[in-house]
């Protein structure tokens, strides 16, 4: 409550402070705005700033430690016979006191001095928060009025203004990337402890791969086998497939629009291809799993083949068809990228359409197309949902596409779905398959993208 | 893109014209159009066997587009319509007996920005005889490249680099490449369409000299914005302007005694 007042004053002191900042601007040099230094409009941003800015990071800096230093009090409050636990027991405390401070009811009758605890927390909050509400008035007015005495007419404002807001734009791509190296380090931790557990080499090479552990001792279970390969296999085998769907309608699509299709013709039907690559992976899952996969088995059965009803190829294929739009449309771009003069000089020499598109606009944008081709290549490895629905679970290790088979990405989804003990060997391997993974498809996108950035250089 | 030819057949034939010269092309009531736009409003003229032929006019008269029209290069450009005739050696060049295929082996091109493929020196030069087949191996070959450069002065500088892109010569080089590449398929004509326009006063006047030697075994048609390039090189000049062949006539003569006076006015830079 207190905090949702003091962000509304805030605004309201960096409104006021813009309109201070620019009007006394404009009257420091009684109106004359060409004697200022920089226009009017900055020196308002540069007193909002200042009536804005610092009280908002003590506002972030409040939000980010609250909770542990009222935490910090209540509990160096206590007595010690509560306290001297080990980690456990007080995280259990905490736990109890938050809970009581909440309202949560917990079974157990509650400790009178824990109760106590939870009020004191409640207490020591409203008093932080009523105390956060004055000094971050106190603060914005202060910066308010320091800001509103510095301006004039030599006041530097546009120059201060650009670098804050140059800092704030440093700051948000950090975050992004920060957000990245946070998302690589769990993976690594986890997939550290996994291979604390089971050999790396065991993992890379072995070749029965089946997860399920005893839970407990007595129980009667396997003990667990972790040997990735047939999963890599599969993996392989479902991109192969979809590959070799994938590249072959999607570079003739791409030639076919940018270079016979009509310009009317092609405004319909890139978009319509696309469209494509809008459907949810799931619906292509419905399709591979009801009606690709009973397709391809029937066909099978016919030609006195043994198919299995969850089968690499339909799997394979219908991920083939999601990934068309992708090959096709970077290869239309890159196609179209390449100049006209090219195909004029062509032309020019007597060589036909066929001639000029097989070896001069093909050779041309091979680099792009490749890099095209090795986007799509990462996609369909990061694939999940098609072959969960259509290639099953069983980690087959084969090369036969009328078997079922398994995936890494399926593997991590299953093994993470529904309740599990977050380490156990069984859920960590889910993190030693992540690593791989993304390790995989981190080298394909650089590649790519580097192959892509030596293409652009040749013709700009 | 259609034609229609509504020239009597005789008017093909082609005239003996001064001199040794024979007529090697022949343009009758050239119109071409651009969607609704009209860029040429008939135009006639004859190009001479081994001669140079040099286009001039302000910009945006429609030399490119009339030069464009002699290999049927307007083909290739949508909503691009050419009425008229054209004839080579006689023969229609959009009649039933040619397609633009074999006509641009006859008739090469030049463009006014070098636009050497992303290739090696060699495949540039050996791509034209590549696909027409006139090389059966590869000693023939060699020898159809080495002539080609060397007759577009080019052998020397790049002898010992053939193998590396075409892309990486300098531009003057880069447009002598051009023009060795066209040389190739032995064409009988060569349209060039402001072939120096991005080159340096150097390598300019190295391809006018070249331009000078071709025209024992070539026909050539240039296009010029340079008057001095015009005068220097070229044997025939023609003034377009706005759409119409203004005048035609021996270099010399456009150069020193025009008789339309828009020529006079574009000659001696009145307006362009
Ligand atoms: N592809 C095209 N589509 C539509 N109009 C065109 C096209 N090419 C040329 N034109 C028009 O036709 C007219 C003649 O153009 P053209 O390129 O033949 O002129 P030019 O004499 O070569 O000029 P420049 O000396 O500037 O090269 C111009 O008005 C131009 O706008
Ligand atoms: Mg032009």
């Amino acid at each position: 409550m207190q905090l949702t007042v003091l962000l509304i004053i805030l605004a309201l002191l960096t409104v006021i402070g813009y309109q201070m900042g620019r009007s006394r601007a404009v009257a420091s040099v009684g109106g004359r705005i060409v004697e200022l230094h920089s226009v009017p409009s900055y020196h308002g941003f540069y007193v909002a700033l200042w009536a804005g800015l610092p009280a908002l990071l003590l506002f972030a800096f409040w939000g980010a430690s609250e909770g542990w230093l009222v935490m910090q009090m209540v509990l160096s409050g206590l007595p010690d016979r509560l306290v001297n636990g080990d980690a456990q027991s007080l995280g259990l405390l905490r736990a109890d006191i938050l809970n009581l401070a909440h309202g949560v009811t917990t079974g157990r009758e509650p400790d009178p001095e824990v109760v106590a605890a939870a009020e004191r927390y409640l207490r020591l909050h409203a008093l932080g928060d009523w105390s956060l509400l004055v000094i971050g008035c106190c603060i914005a007015i202060g910066g308010l009025l320091y800001a509103r005495g510095r301006i004039d007419p030599d006041l530097r404002a546009r120059n201060r203004v650009e670098r804050t807001v140059n800092i704030a734009l440093v700051i948000c791509s950090l975050v992004a990337i920060l957000t990245t190296i946070g998302i690589v380090l769990s993976l690594l931790f986890e997939a550290i402890r996994f291979f604390a557990v089971v050999n790396p080499l065991e993992f890379l090479f072995g070749t029965h791969w089946s997860p399920q552990m005893a839970m407990r001792a007595d129980q009667v279970g396997s003990s667990g086998s972790f040997g990735a390969i047939p999963l890599f296999a599969g993996t392989l085998l479902i991109t192969g497939i979809a590959m070799a769907v994938a590249v072959p309608v999607g570079l003739m699509a791409a030639i076919f629009m940018s270079e016979y299709a009509s310009p009317g013709l092609r405004t319909w039907l890139k978009p319509i291809l696309e469209v494509l690559a809008g459907i949810p992976t799931v619906v292509y899952g419905f399709f591979a799993a009801l009606t690709m996969a009973p397709f391809v088995r029937d066909v099978g059965n016919s030609l006195g083949l043994s198919v299995s009803s969850e089968s690499a190829l339909a799997a394979g294929f219908v991920m083939g068809v999601m990934i068309i739009p992708f090959v096709s449309s970077l290869s239309d771009d890159v196609i179209n990228a390449v100049p006209q003069s090219l195909r004029d000089g062509s032309y020019g020499l007597g060589a036909t359409k066929s001639e000029t598109i097989r070896l001069v606009v093909l050779p041309a944008a091979l680099p792009g197309i490749v890099a095209a081709i090795m986007l799509a290549v990462s996609r369909a490895i990061g694939e999940t949902m098609i072959v969960t629905m259509a290639a099953g679970l069983t980690a087959n290790l084969t090369a036969n596409p009328l078997d079922a088979v398994t995936t890494v990405t399926t593997q991590i989804a299953t093994l993470l779905v529904g309740d599990q003990e977050f380490d156990s060997p069984k859920t960590l391997s889910a993190f030693g398959l992540g690593l791989v993974l993304f390790v995989v498809t981190l080298t394909l996108n650089m590649v790519a993208l580097r192959v892509v950035q030596k293409y652009r250089e040749k013709y700009d | 893109m259609s034609v229609q030819t509504h020239i009597p057949a005789t008017a093909m034939a082609s005239r003996p014209a001064a001199g040794i010269h024979g007529t090697k092309m022949v343009a009758r009531d050239v119109k071409v159009f651009y969607g609704a736009k009209q860029a040429l409003k008939g135009i006639n003229l004859e190009i001479q066997e081994n001669r140079v032929m040099a286009l001039i006019g302000p910009s945006g008269c429609g030399k490119s587009t009339f030069l464009r029209c002699l290999n049927r290069m307007n083909d290739t450009i949508e909503n691009c319509r050419v009425e008229g005739l054209i004839a080579l050696d006689g023969e229609d060049v959009y009649g039933k007996n040619i397609d633009a295929v074999q006509l641009r082996a006859r008739v090469g091109m030049v463009f006014q920005k070098p636009n050497p493929f992303p290739k090696s020196i060699y495949d540039n030069i050996a791509y034209g005889p590549r696909i027409h087949g006139i090389a059966s191996h590869r000693d023939e070959m060699d020898e159809i490249v080495q002539t080609s450069l060397q007759r577009a002065g080019l052998w020397n500088e790049v002898k010992d680099r053939l193998r590396e892109p075409g892309t990486g010569l300098s531009g003057g080089q880069q447009q002598r490449l051009c023009i060795a590449r066209a040389i190739a398929v032995s064409p009988e004509v060569i349209l060039m369409d402001e072939p120096c326009s991005a080159l340096d006063p150097i390598a300019t006047a190295h391809i006018e000299e070249l331009i000078d030697e071709l025209r024992e075994n070539y026909t050539i048609v240039i296009v010029t914005h340079n008057m001095q390039q015009a005068a220097r090189v070229s044997q025939k000049t023609a003034f377009f302007h706005l759409g119409d062949m203004v005048e035609c006539d021996d270099t010399e003569e456009i150069f020193t005694n025009p008789r339309d006076e828009r020529t006079q006015g574009y000659i001696t830079g009145r307006y362009g």
